[in-house]
């Protein structure tokens, strides 16, 4: 099928993801669950969207690759552009192909008895012949650590296990986008720090464009460099994560900040003058109180 | 007060879960459970109201075996409020919600009206007294599942990952709530493998580890072990971490509070010239 | 590392990967192998070919080492059996004037044994086939995509949702329910509080499996492919002249062989 001619022209446009004032309400809500949002993700990024519960933050994740307004109906407003095609106006199907979803609960994305078998569903759907197929789901097998999993069946797996079968499932398909929905909300510290070390090195690797939603950042921060926080519907903060996390009205907001970014604040105002950049993890911080305490 | 002795437990399947775990939980004592999955945390923890009886072993709750007795008369005492609140929530109503457990313990119907006017304000659930607990927000749902629990009034409270899912405020009135509790003398056991939370609460830990009990003590000192942890599945919480990396004679490794970290490096750096 | 610990009764529903020349066939071929027995225990309605029939499960059964769950499911279908004999054997008695002979005897045994067989058969064909085996051969079959799509996505999901039947009964249990208490009727409504959270949470589960189909293209194309194939092998083709070797034997016995009665060599009227 022919694709429509992109909105804004090639060259202009590093964008993957550009939305502009998308406002959805859902089928007999009251009021929208995000208002006005106008964001543009750059090829290649590792955003961080987080939040209070109930920001919209899932609400976002589901336009991106058209479940909103497709698969949700109701009433959905504004521009959206991901990888250059109007993700409201191509089937679902369509989207998959250009960006992943992966979301917060690992048992409920796993359909088949075989890890093999579901990290080729979405191949299978897209109707790609055997041998391209086989090649995908080693590959997707092989970044994910789990080609030795390929045979077990997904009930005699850990949450993480699962979670990284879905991630595999999603990569098999190639999109430019990867899209995660709180995937570690299920999973212990260790598991999701794999699960986010898998993520980050997909993201370096493969220069694969990475949203992740998540509530712990302390665990996250670090691997993004641009954070959108939003509140009630509404983008408040978007920017540089270190820009973003060292302003104090973020405080406001109810987000889980770093403890070390928290330290380093606390720090400052009582005069201890730390120099260089805002930490975002223990190992930044101690870096820096290492070097204040030396000399 | 909970005795656990000598508990062994094995499922139908043959799995050996518990392999001889003592524990004694006094009253008004704050434990948090961890551990990784599987490790028997769960298990553990179903044995206090007698959903589970140990295959070796006795457990006391109060002196009474839980092997005499029913799971009803124990829940009485030990109140249960389990990971998924979609897995006990059925009624129409959130009043009637509340009330099911009070029916099931023969309360008065005038008691009943009283109890669930109690348990709703003190979630801040009242507008949703009348309101379907499925129309509720998954936080509102939460707090429904815990309201449905606590009108009960039991001694002893054991929820079960209760911060799985939930944003940095609700961890935090989680936290705060939890403490109002204690100044009630009730005593709280949670299952959990949230480090940080853990680390904000500094309750009694005990770390489980293939059945076992491998570690039991005060939070800040089993959190900061790193050679029991590493074993684990759980991490170090940041600020320990922090102190971890820092390569500074006499650093006290043990510290996980962020006002106790803070006076400390300032400390530390006004020693500098 | 499994995170499952957790014990119930459905513990036997968890499939194993068992390695047996009878696991590693066709499922397709197994199915019309069972077929062939099925007709033709249908055919027969005499003792001894039923009996051979019922005989020529048990290669099948020692080769695939299920020996202990065919044998409980022979327990479980004798009850039947009993059952189906007395009727027969009280049907003869009645209608012919309180009155049995050998022959109504020898009927009511072939009745009772060529329900027997039937049930056998199937019970063979699924101890001996996994559930993605079946699944991929329904797939390769003329049946919509659909179907089979939820043949093996129910069968996924049977220990989970068992799973969490367990933690629901727990979870209400802990709130002083008393599932054995009380007379009939209040005992069914005891198990309102488990089925509602029960259906309510498959309801939730489905709209997030749609979403996560969705999300991965379902219906993206009418040709679906598939990441395996089912090819017959050696073994597949021995099957095959066995069920033609039946077949052959069957039609040859039922039209021209006079099949003698237990009775009659044991010199009964």
């Amino acid at each position: 099928m022919s694709r429509p001619c992109a909105y804004f022209k090639q060259a202009q446009n590093m964008a993957v993801i550009e939305t502009k004032g998308l406002t959805y309400t859902y089928p007999g809500a009251p009021k929208p669950s995000i208002t006005n949002i106008s964001m543009k993700v750059e090829k290649g990024e590792f955003v961080l969207i987080t939040g209070p519960s109930g920001c919209g933050k899932t609400t976002l994740c589901r336009t991106f690759n058209g479940l909103i307004p497709q698969f949700y109906q109701g009433d959905l407003k504004g521009e959206i552009i991901i990888s250059g095609l109007n993700a409201a106006k191509h089937p679902t199907y369509e989207m998959a192909k250009h960006v992943g979803l992966v979301f917060q609960n690992p048992e409920n994305q796993l359909f088949a008895l075989s890890v093999e078998k579901d990290v080729a569903f979405g191949l299978e759907n897209l109707g790609l012949p055997r041998d391209e197929m086989r090649k995908r789901v080693d590959w997707a097998l092989n970044l994910t650590g789990i080609y030795d999993l390929r045979e077990r069946s997904p009930y005699e797996m850990s949450g993480g296990q699962q979670q990284r079968v879905a991630i595999a499932a999603v990569l098999a398909m190639q999109p430019q986008i990867i899209v995660l929905d709180e995937p570690t909300s299920f999973l212990d510290p260790l598991s999701a720090e794999k699960i986010f070390e898998v993520i980050h090195e997909l993201n370096r690797e493969l220069g694969l464009t990475v949203i992740l939603v998540e509530h712990r950042l302390d665990l996250t921060a670090r691997y993004a460099s641009h954070i959108i926080i939003m509140d009630e519907g509404k983008v408040r903060f978007d920017g540089e994560t270190r820009d973003v996390l060292g302003n104090e009205e973020t405080r406001l907001i109810g987000v889980g900040i770093p403890k070390a970014t928290l330290l380093y604040e606390m720090l400052n105002k009582e005069g201890a003058n730390l120099k260089g950049t805002i930490p975002l993890s223990s190992e930044e911080l101690a870096e820096m109180l290492q070097e204040a305490i030396k000399c | 007060m909970l005795n656990v002795e000598d508990v062994h437990f094995s499922y139908a399947s043959g799995v050996e879960a518990l392999k001889g775990v003592t524990l004694t939980v006094k009253n008004g004592e704050f434990v948090a459970i961890m551990g990784q999955n599987g490790a028997g945390k769960t298990t553990l923890v179903k044995h206090f109201n007698g959903l589970l009886k140990p295959t070796k072993g006795r457990i006391l709750v109060d002196g009474v075996e839980t092997t005499k007795t029913s799971v009803a008369s124990l829940a009485r005492n030990v109140g249960f409020v389990f990971q998924n609140p979609d897995h006990q929530l059925f009624s129409e109503t959130v009043e009637e919600e509340i009330a099911f457990a009070l029916k099931n313990f023969g309360y008065k119907p005038t008691v009943i009206e009283q109890r669930i006017t109690w348990a709703v304000n003190l979630l801040g659930l009242t507008q949703y007294r009348k309101t379907s607990p499925f129309m509720l927000s998954g936080g509102e749902r939460k707090r429904v599942a815990l309201a449905s629990v606590l009108a009960w009034d039991p001694q002893v409270l054991v929820l079960d990952e209760p911060t799985i899912g939930q944003d940095h405020q609700q961890k935090e009135n989680l936290r705060q709530f939890i403490l109002q509790l204690q100044t009630q003398n009730k005593t709280v056991v949670i299952v959990t493998h949230d480090v940080e939370f853990v680390a904000e609460c500094n309750p009694r830990v005990v770390l489980m580890r293939e059945g076992k009990i491998v570690a039991d003590g005060e939070g800040k000192d089993i959190l900061t072990d790193t050679k029991v942890i590493e074993q684990s599945s759980i991490v170090l919480p940041q600020v320990a971490q922090v102190f971890m990396r820092l390569n500074v004679k006499e650093v006290p490794k043990n510290v996980i509070d962020l006002y106790e970290a803070k006076q400390l490096l300032l400390k530390m750096l006004e020693k500098k010239p | 590392m499994s995170k499952r610990l957790g014990g119930s009764v459905f513990d036997g529903l968890k499939f194993r990967k068992v390695s047996s020349p009878i696991h590693s066939l066709d499922p397709r071929m197994k199915f019309i192998y069972v077929i062939t027995v099925f007709v033709a225990a249908i055919v027969f309605s005499q003792i001894i070919p039923l009996l051979v029939l019922f005989a020529l499960q048990i290669p099948f059964v020692l080769l695939a080492r299920v020996q202990k769950q065919w044998l409980r499911s022979l327990r479980g279908a004798a009850f039947l059996a009993l059952f189906i004999f007395i009727i027969n054997v009280a049907g003869n008695f009645f209608t012919q004037g309180y009155n049995l002979t050998a022959a109504n005897w020898e009927n009511a045994a072939s009745m009772t044994l060529r329900f027997v067989v039937l049930v056998e058969s199937f019970s063979v064909f699924f101890l001996t086939t996994s559930p993605d085996h079946l699944g991929l051969a329904l797939e390769q079959s003329r049946v919509p995509y659909e179907f089979s799509f939820a043949f093996t996505t129910a069968v996924r999901f049977v220990p989970v949702l068992a799973e969490e039947a367990q933690t629901i009964m727990d979870a209400q249990k802990a709130r002083g329910l008393e599932l054995e208490k009380g007379n009939f009727m209040k005992r069914i409504r005891n198990y309102v509080p488990v089925l509602i959270p029960l259906i309510v949470s498959a309801i939730r589960r489905s709209l997030e499996l749609a979403e996560a189909m969705e999300s991965r293209a379902w219906g993206a194309t009418k040709k679906r492919t598939n990441l395996f194939a089912l090819k017959l092998h050696g073994g597949d083709y021995a099957l095959l002249s066995l069920i033609v070797g039946l077949l052959a034997v069957a039609l040859y016995t039922f039209f021209f062989v006079q099949i003698p009665t237990i009775r009659g060599l044991l010199g009964f009227p």
